[in-house]
């Protein structure tokens, strides 16, 4: 496991920096059973983290705490240095974390383009009359933030089906929409549950040129659920592995792959 | 041919985003505005402005407020009949209280204090959702219309118990009273028609409007992409009930004069708003205005078609009447379930490609 104190180059040439996620002892109880225990990790500003494990090892409800959805019984979570308190799932996203959902999230009855701006509503705070009266501030508003809106969609290759409201379109498109309606938002950290899941190998391909691309070009950390080991050990910088609630293993994509724990979990272990 | 946007290049975001994007829907509506502005005044009578024109334009109103409750946001309610009664009795305390300030100006004081009393029966709604919603909004409906028959002071101790609104005038010209010109009636309510449909239009297009949609499709995403649940329903709720509260005050103001409020605002009037917005279309402004107009216009129009134009009588008239609305509703429900508005928006698509679909 490399250092975690300072930052770092990787071999293709991008920076690593400190630690912009730290989680600390984190258990999560539903009634009597332990989802998450004990967990402690950290996700560093500029990489690719992925938390990998079998069905209902606890690696959504791990997102699920990052996010503010659940709330641990136990542990600190720390973000940018400062240890946070207990947030509303609004509060987080406020505070720069945005996320896709392993079963899409997104909002049917909108457009493509009002999906995606509404990943930009924490920006736009004009008050109620002005946008009834639709002058000065909302308007303006409106105008720079579609233009931020329109990059993504550039950079996502979704321009076609801007104007289309989401129910109608296809599956990947719609995984595709939202990894744009997260972008939107200009978040410090993307958790992206499952992104490829469902998907065949020729999707599975662009999502993977676009989280690079993303993490690449714009710098956001990610932090990703993914089930397809070959997808998780090519793009990743880091691999946190959880079975039954536990963490098994966390290291390089190498140092995981030969863990014992870890291969243990994924093909069993003789009982005798 | 002409309706289609080829050739009406659009250069900018402000383009692209507005109201109208197609150059003959720009000019059909600037039409449509001009007839209702220059020439229907002139040719109106007492009959048309009293039995049509009024009923239409002011529930218009009440079904552009509930479609932004329900339509946009996605909180059912069954107490428009209750929050148009809180706008009626605001504007009456409000024109006997202070009967110098300019009528249009208590219509609007009376729409904020409705907006107040709809936020606060809104409350319920961070915590109760679809159903259980519909019956907590019910339940406004009961308490309101209750407080208003119960409490005296509402009624200013009328001996009978009814509101009547007194003479004003705007400009000079009689708007509430006995005695009020149709012109100029129509030509108030048309007002605050225009203003409410293009207020809801600009606050639906952007960012709150959004809110509202997001929070309507799917509230737990809402939330984790930073839509506060709390004040996007709450706000909702209070736009929602500032219109129909200007509804309800022009509705006994101008519209009826004297009201009693169990007949006038009772459970019925909010179903029948609420049959508006559905088959009208939620989520659509135009919606609003279809099926308002759907739910006016064809009681009269088969009313002086059986009575007038055949010589039926009238009680077998108004039975007739109500089986063939019933009928009517559920065949468009059938038709197309997401209302008139979605009709109409097809009818484009295919008018867009017409006469060369392929």
């Amino acid at each position: 496991m490399k250092d975690t104190a300072d930052s770092y180059v990787t071999e293709d040439g991008r920076t690593i920096g400190g630690q912009i996620l730290d989680l600390r002892g984190i258990t999560l109880r539903f009634g009597g059973v332990e989802a998450i225990k004990d967990i402690s990790f950290d996700i560093r500003e500029g990489e690719i983290r992925a938390i990998i494990g079998p069905n209902g090892a606890g690696k959504s409800s791990m997102l699920n705490v990052i996010s503010g959805f659940y709330v641990p019984q136990e542990g600190e979570v720390w973000f940018r240095g400062r240890k946070r308190p207990q947030m509303k799932p609004y509060q987080v996203a406020r505070d720069g974390i945005a996320r896709t959902f392993q079963n899409i999230a997104l909002f049917e009855g909108m457009t493509v383009l009002d999906n995606v701006m509404t990943g930009r509503l924490n920006d736009m705070t004009a008050g109620m009359l002005a946008q009834a009266i639709w002058k000065g501030r909302a308007e303006r508003e409106e105008t720079a933030n579609r233009e931020k809106v329109e990059q993504i969609i550039d950079f996502l290759e979704i321009q076609h089906i801007r104007k289309t409201p989401v129910g109608r379109l296809p599956y990947g498109l719609k995984k595709r929409v939202e990894l744009a309606r997260a972008l939107a938002a200009e978040p410090d950290l993307l958790l992206l549950d499952e992104p490829m899941a469902g998907m065949n190998v020729e999707e599975k391909e662009d999502m993977s040129r676009y989280i690079l691309d993303v993490n690449d070009e714009m710098g956001t950390t990610i932090a990703l659920i993914e089930h397809d080991m070959g997808v998780v050990m090519d793009l990743s910088d880091r691999v946190v592995v959880m079975d039954y609630g536990k963490k098994i293993g966390d290291g390089t994509p190498d140092e995981v792959r030969n863990n014992q724990a870890v291969i243990d979990a994924y093909l069993g272990v003789a009982h005798d | 041919m002409l309706y289609r946007e080829a050739g009406d290049f659009k250069s900018s975001y402000a383009e692209d985003s507005q109201t109208f994007p197609i150059r003959l829907d720009r000019r059909a509506y600037v039409a449509l505005v001009a007839v209702a502005l220059v020439v229907v005044p002139f040719v109106v009578n007492d009959y048309w402005v009293n039995a049509v024109l009024l009923p239409l334009l002011i529930y218009a109103i009440a079904a552009l407020g509930l479609n932004i409750l329900t339509g946009y946001c996605g909180q059912v309610s069954l107490g428009t009949g209750g929050f148009m009664a809180v706008g009626a009795y605001g504007c009456y305390k409000l024109m006997t209280a202070f009967p110098d300030i300019n009528i249009a100006v208590l219509v609007i004081l009376s729409g904020l204090i409705t907006a107040a009393v709809g936020m606060l029966f809104g409350l319920p709604s961070l915590r109760i959702k679809g159903f259980y919603l519909a019956v907590a909004t019910l339940a406004a409906q009961f308490f309101l219309v209750w407080l208003f028959n119960r409490v005296p002071w509402f009624y200013n101790y009328s001996a009978s118990g009814q509101i009547s609104a007194p003479e004003r005038t705007l400009m000079g010209f009689r708007i509430t009273g006995p005695e009020t010109q149709a012109w100029a009636t129509y030509l108030f309510t048309l007002a605050f028609v225009f203003a409410s449909a293009w207020i809801c239009r600009n606050l639906t297009r952007g960012a709150i409007g959004r809110r509202w949609m997001a929070i309507r499709d799917m509230d737990i995403a809402a939330e984790i992409i930073g839509v506060d649940p709390l004040r996007a329903k709450l706000s909702a709720f209070g736009v929602s009930s500032f219109f129909i509260g200007v509804s309800g005050a022009l509705f006994f103001a101008v519209y009826l004069g004297a009201v009693e409020v169990g007949e006038a605002f009772g459970i019925d009037k909010s179903f029948l708003v609420l049959f508006m917005v559905i088959i009208g279309g939620l989520g659509s402004i135009l919606g609003s205005f279809l099926g308002a107009a759907f739910m006016v216009l064809l009681p009269v129009l088969l009313k002086n078609l059986l009575v007038g134009g055949l010589g039926w009588p009238t009680d077998l008239a108004a039975h007739l009447e109500l089986m063939i609305v019933g009928g009517l509703i559920v065949f468009f429900l059938i038709v197309e379930p997401h209302g008139l508005a979605q009709l109409w928006r097809i009818t484009k698509e295919k008018l867009r490609i017409w006469p060369f679909p392929h």
